[in-house]
């Protein structure tokens, strides 16, 4: 499954909840895949989409919150992973695109290979955790954690798209703000 | 930790001055010259003080708690600065994020080894990144606060109020 399909599958599920994107290509293929003002592209600050995710999710406890992170990301901010599990955020769901490498940068390979993030998460207090590599697994998942009490994690083990970069984030950050913070 | 009284009674009046001017989420990570100021907000009905693990990331959450409608603060000890200024940067300033940062200041003058370098750049740091920063005697807490509520409310950007040694712990 390349991460464009299972983008096109996560956002089938999902209607109106945020979804808060980690920097890199992650943003830059749901740009692609699904435009839509209750996206937040995080273009910098690499680690911190889920911990921007769980501010979110603190201030608005009735919403589902969701985070699209990357391998690299996780790896980055693992003890945002930490603060999700001991704080039982019930309204957080964390999907997890893990293509085994920094895909924007040249597709260095990053420890997923090795080391299973859904453990880590399961580990860190995390109620849900799943790894998923098939496209039915996937839909599967997705139905399961936007209906149940989180926080909830799931690992997407997706191939490198092999084609052109998706075009850049064309709204300025300054209109990312403005049109997600509009949504909640 | 049992902090002084004159620290408790410092932090009473600062915690009610940010409950005044809107203030309502609060996150970041323990610095000993922040402990009463920390004591108070986390005693707080509703639990509005939420810990963090690195500095980075209580920015983060601060910000996404902003994105959802709250006026955040973050506490952190200047030694965070280092880890934060990415989040800040690429962040909090050019996606227009306002955060008031408080920010415990060790290094201001004597000190431990591992504070004096940042304890000298700090405020420098900030300035030259386009961070406002004050630091305030007691008297003056709140003026630096409603200097800061203004810098976040016209220019929609960080600013940073540095806290010295014997305000709110020691």
């Amino acid at each position: 499954m390349t991460s464009k399909k299972a983008l096109e599958i996560i956002f089938s599920f999902i209607k109106k909840e945020a979804v808060i994107h980690a920097t890199g290509y992650i943003c830059r293929a749901s740009q692609a895949v699904k435009d839509r003002p209750e996206n937040f592209y995080m273009i910098g600050s690499m680690g911190i989409a889920s911990s921007i995710t769980l501010g979110v999710a603190i201030a608005k406890p009735k919403q589902k919150v969701i985070v699209l992170d990357g391998d690299g990301a996780v790896l980055m901010n693992m003890g945002s992973l930490a603060t999700i599990g001991a704080l039982r955020q019930k309204n957080l769901v964390h999907v997890v695109l893990d293509n085994e490498s920094y895909e924007s940068t040249g597709s260095q390979p990053s420890l997923t290979h090795i080391i299973h993030l859904e453990k880590i998460a399961k580990a860190s207090g995390y109620v849900f955790s799943k790894k998923v590599t098939k496209p039915a697994e996937l839909k599967n998942a997705m139905k399961t954690l936007l209906k149940k009490n989180g926080p909830a994690f799931l690992l997407v083990k997706v191939a490198k798209d092999n084609n052109a970069p998706y075009p850049r984030i064309t709204a300025t950050p300054e209109e990312i703000t403005e049109r997600f913070s509009r949504c909640l | 930790m049992e902090w002084l009284k004159e620290h408790k009674e410092n932090a009473r009046k600062f915690s009610a001055a940010l409950k005044k001017e809107g203030f309502n989420f609060f996150t970041g990570v323990p610095c000993s010259l922040l402990g009463a100021l920390i004591e108070d907000l986390s005693k707080k009905k509703g639990a509005c003080y939420i810990p963090a693990v690195r500095e980075d990331a209580a920015f983060g959450t601060a910000g996404g708690a902003y994105l959802a409608g709250k006026l955040p603060a973050v506490l952190i000890q200047n030694s965070g600065l280092g880890y934060s200024l990415n989040v800040l940067t690429s962040f909090n300033l050019i996606y227009k994020i306002p955060v008031l940062c408080i920010v415990g200041f060790r290094g201001h003058g004597p000190d431990a080894p591992e504070h004096l370098v940042m304890g000298k750049s700090c405020l420098k740091i900030l300035e030259d990144v386009g961070i406002g920063t004050m630091v305030p005697e007691k008297e003056t807490l709140n003026e630096a606060l409603a200097r800061a509520k203004k810098v976040m409310t016209e220019k929609k950007e960080p600013f940073a109020i540095f806290i010295k040694k014997g305000i709110f712990g020691a």
